[in-house]
């Protein structure tokens, strides 16, 4: 019998790569678990204040709204985005001129950088200049997103879908591509529907790249920042302060390192949560698949 | 090397140290023990005795959270409801 050999040097060439990690990683979120717990009135100067940041942030209305208001924003651009993206990636072409089209206009929104879609969004909804501002005000539609909480919340979810929707396709694509031909075939024989072979043969082949997108749409709405900062900054009053914006507003903003850092901890541990959910459904999705195969 | 700058406390040292603890317990168990020990859990999937400690840890996480939340009650008690879960944990899931 061949004795398999056990060597652990590998671990050393892992090291560095430890290092570089515990220093732009671990020990920053140490630091806030640290912060956390203290109180500061500036100039490096930290007095013990227990749990107490903690006690106020979950009692808080204001991290309770913003909490809320992420929430709302999450589910909302899923809602359009899955089956957005689903119906966009059946539509297009599998073969032909058309594939390469099609797949480079679907990457271009993802290799916009944030900020810039926050700009292009924020002009392009302006009522003096912007093309969709000015239309919608011609057109007798009363819409500013700079006063109107319900235009500045449809203009944040349309700029997040027109951003982040290919991605979405991009992956069903991916997905739908990975069908042998052999089950339409079959399909075909039994004479069955349209809607039975998105059903039964299409949808369950996507599964696994739907939960991917779904955890990455999921999370990145999760913490947007940009985006509604660069076009609302968090308005109008609070009504786009998503946790990200009210986060930064406390940290950076007011300078309340304290409740700020128990702020983060507690959104740390919701992704966190929500992460591990998302994660060990996938893998026993893909378990269940591979055992049924 | 002074580290008084990043104004660290006794507390959160201890915090961290239970954590690296724990981290070196379980790999001390795994050279031991190698394989992790899986095992079909009651949630109705495998777990290795690293996801049982991840659990523990985020459940008990949020065990303080809620009890912070739902009462003004010492928050010591939320900690010995935190053990008995990781107990429960590493013994059914």
């Amino acid at each position: 019998m061949i004795q398999k050999q056990v060597n652990q040097k590998a671990w050393f060439m892992v090291l560095p790569v430890f290092l570089i990690v515990a220093f732009s990683a671990v020990i920053p979120l140490m630091t806030v678990v640290n912060y956390s717990v203290q109180d500061t009135f500036g100039n490096n100067v930290f007095s013990w204040y227990g749990l107490g940041w903690f006690e106020e942030i979950i009692h808080s209305p204001r991290f309770h709204d913003a909490f809320l208001r992420q929430l709302l924003f999450s589910g909302i651009i899923l809602a359009i985005e899955i089956p957005l993206g689903i119906c966009i990636a059946l539509a297009m072409p599998k073969k032909g001129w058309g594939v390469p089209v099609c797949l480079v206009t679907m990457a271009l929104p993802l290799l916009i950088p944030w900020n810039v879609v926050g700009t292009i969004w924020q002009i392009f909804g302006r009522v003096d200049i912007g093309l969709l501002g000015h239309t919608l005000a011609q057109m007798g539609i009363n819409y500013n997103y700079v006063q109107d909480p319900l235009a500045a919340w449809l203009t944040v979810i349309v700029m997040d879908v027109w951003h982040w929707t290919s991605l979405v396709v991009l992956l069903c694509y991916a997905g739908l591509c990975s069908i042998p031909d052999a089950y339409y075939q079959a399909a075909k024989i039994d004479g069955a529907t349209r809607l039975a072979v998105f059903r039964y043969i299409q949808l369950p082949k996507m599964q696994r790249v739907l939960l991917i997108a779904v955890l990455l749409r999921f999370m990145d709405s999760f913490m947007i920042y940009t985006e509604p900062f660069v076009i609302t900054g968090g308005g109008p009053g609070n009504s786009t302060t998503f946790l990200s914006i009210d986060l930064v507003k406390m940290a950076i903003g007011q300078f309340d390192l304290g409740p700020a850092a128990a702020m983060s901890l507690i959104y740390f541990l919701v992704i966190l949560l929500l992460s591990w959910v998302f994660y060990t459904v996938m893998s026993n999705v893909g378990e269940e698949s591979k055992g049924g195969h | 090397m002074d580290f008084s700058w990043m104004a660290w406390t006794k507390p959160t040292a201890y915090f961290f140290l239970t954590i690296l603890c724990f981290l070196i317990t379980l790999t001390v168990w795994e050279i031991k023990v190698p394989g992790g020990n899986p095992r079909n859990s009651v949630l109705g999937f495998e777990t290795t005795r690293g996801d049982r400690l991840f659990m523990s840890l985020l459940g008990s996480a949020y065990i303080h959270i809620f009890w912070i939340a739902l009462t003004s009650a010492s928050v010591w008690w939320a900690f010995a409801i935190a053990i008995l879960f990781a107990i429960c944990v590493f013994s059914f899931v």
